[in-house]
């Protein structure tokens, strides 16, 4: 069964619950509504033969409404195709998407990790924890509106943040002769001024 | 008959009598065989076991004993990316090497969380630990690990063995 004719099923099957359905460059992407994800990637699993659940992943449209949406990449191993279901996620505060991790065993961790640095809430899951950073830590790393350099927190004795000195940038040079320290100001911290004068007074 | 002679001399025990400042003595057994905690945290790791492999073989410089108890090493090496997540483990490690102890932290990451200018990396060890050398590098070759090490030993030849450990003792109390 080739991708196409998954789609024609599902949108055959689902007719209401399927919003768009575009194909780019040979990948199929199906946006569908976000309380009938479970029954669809239950038909994709049993009828169309998507036994592997390859990624899940989540977007962050900062300012739109609904602001997150959830992205789900099947594979069939039989007949080597590929689908994307996409389905946005309402409500900003607290997002909440259903969990298919009694489909996919791999989206355990998917579904964690989604958690753990955008901050949906998947309901059903049965370990729903932090992944990467630690219990306690109260931000979700991810969104758009959370600061590359990072926000203090302290959690006593598990883990303490502090934000990283970004000088404008991650990978900042400046261009001038001076020496590598003028070049490349790493050792600023956040606040200073981006002009190197300073620097170039000590060089 | 001869008298004994009044002045004891046996060759054997003069030739190995040295004098010295007890200070210098113990330092000359510490530098001279530090045994690494092997923090080993990413690619710098690597380059560690490197180092105390046959081609660079560290243990030319006494140094090849590595102790994964902190309670028997000397010197810990933080080869590699301090995470948040990590630093208090690895500050907690530190906290159970007996003194004296040293710390080199090896490569750009261990000394100044290097490219990762992120909301998940510790900026540098030495913002838990006292470091006593720094190694640039990203990862530093082994060479740069044994120079750092030879540098760590210059240091500790210049220290007050005993005066300093004192002090420490007297301001923990």
């Amino acid at each position: 069964m080739t991708a196409q004719d998954s789609v024609t099923r599902l949108q055959e099957r689902f007719a209401n619950s399927i919003l768009k359905a575009g194909e780019f460059r040979g990948e199929n992407s199906l946006s569908i509504k976000i309380e009938s994800v479970r029954e669809i990637a239950r038909f994709c699993r049993d009828e169309l033969g998507f036994d592997y659940l390859l990624d899940i992943s989540s977007l962050d449209h900062f300012g739109g409404d609904p602001r997150f949406e959830m992205v789900y990449e099947l594979y069939s191993m039989a007949d080597g195709v590929h689908l994307r279901l996409k389905a946005v996620v309402p409500g900003e505060d607290n997002p909440v998407a259903p969990s298919v991790s009694d489909l996919w065993p791999t989206a355990d961790w998917h579904e964690r990790e989604v958690f753990d640095m955008m901050g949906i809430r998947f309901e059903g899951h049965p370990d729903l924890r932090r992944i990467l950073m630690w219990e306690g830590y109260p931000f979700y790393p991810l969104r758009k509106d959370f600061p590359l350099e990072g926000k203090p927190s302290d959690v006593p004795e598990v883990a303490f943040t502090e934000a990283a000195p970004l000088a404008g940038g991650p990978f900042v040079t400046i261009p001038t002769d001076g020496i590598t320290e003028v070049r490349e100001p790493r050792a600023r911290r956040a606040g200073d001024p981006l002009s190197p004068d300073k620097f170039l007074a000590e060089s | 008959m001869s008298q004994p002679s009044p002045v004891a001399y046996d060759s054997k025990i003069e030739g190995n009598v040295i004098f010295t400042r007890v200070d210098a003595a113990i330092n000359w057994m510490r530098s001279n065989s530090l045994w690494p905690m092997p923090m080993g945290l990413a690619c710098c790791a690597i380059e560690l076991m490197a180092a105390s492999s046959s081609r660079y073989d560290i243990s030319r410089f006494g140094a090849e004993v590595m102790r994964f108890s902190p309670r028997q090493s000397d010197v810990m090496i933080v080869a590699g990316t301090v995470t948040y997540k990590m630093a208090l483990a690895v500050k907690r490690i530190w906290d159970q090497m007996p003194e004296p102890k040293w710390c080199i932290a090896m490569g750009a990451c261990a000394s100044s969380g290097g490219m990762y200018r992120s909301y998940a990396v510790l900026q540098g060890i030495d913002h838990l630990l006292p470091v006593d050398v720094y190694i640039s590098g990203c990862p530093p070759r082994p060479e740069a690990l044994l120079d750092g090490l030879m540098k760590l030993q210059k240091k500790i030849m210049g220290e007050h063995a005993l005066e300093d450990q004192k002090r420490s003792l007297v301001d923990a109390l």
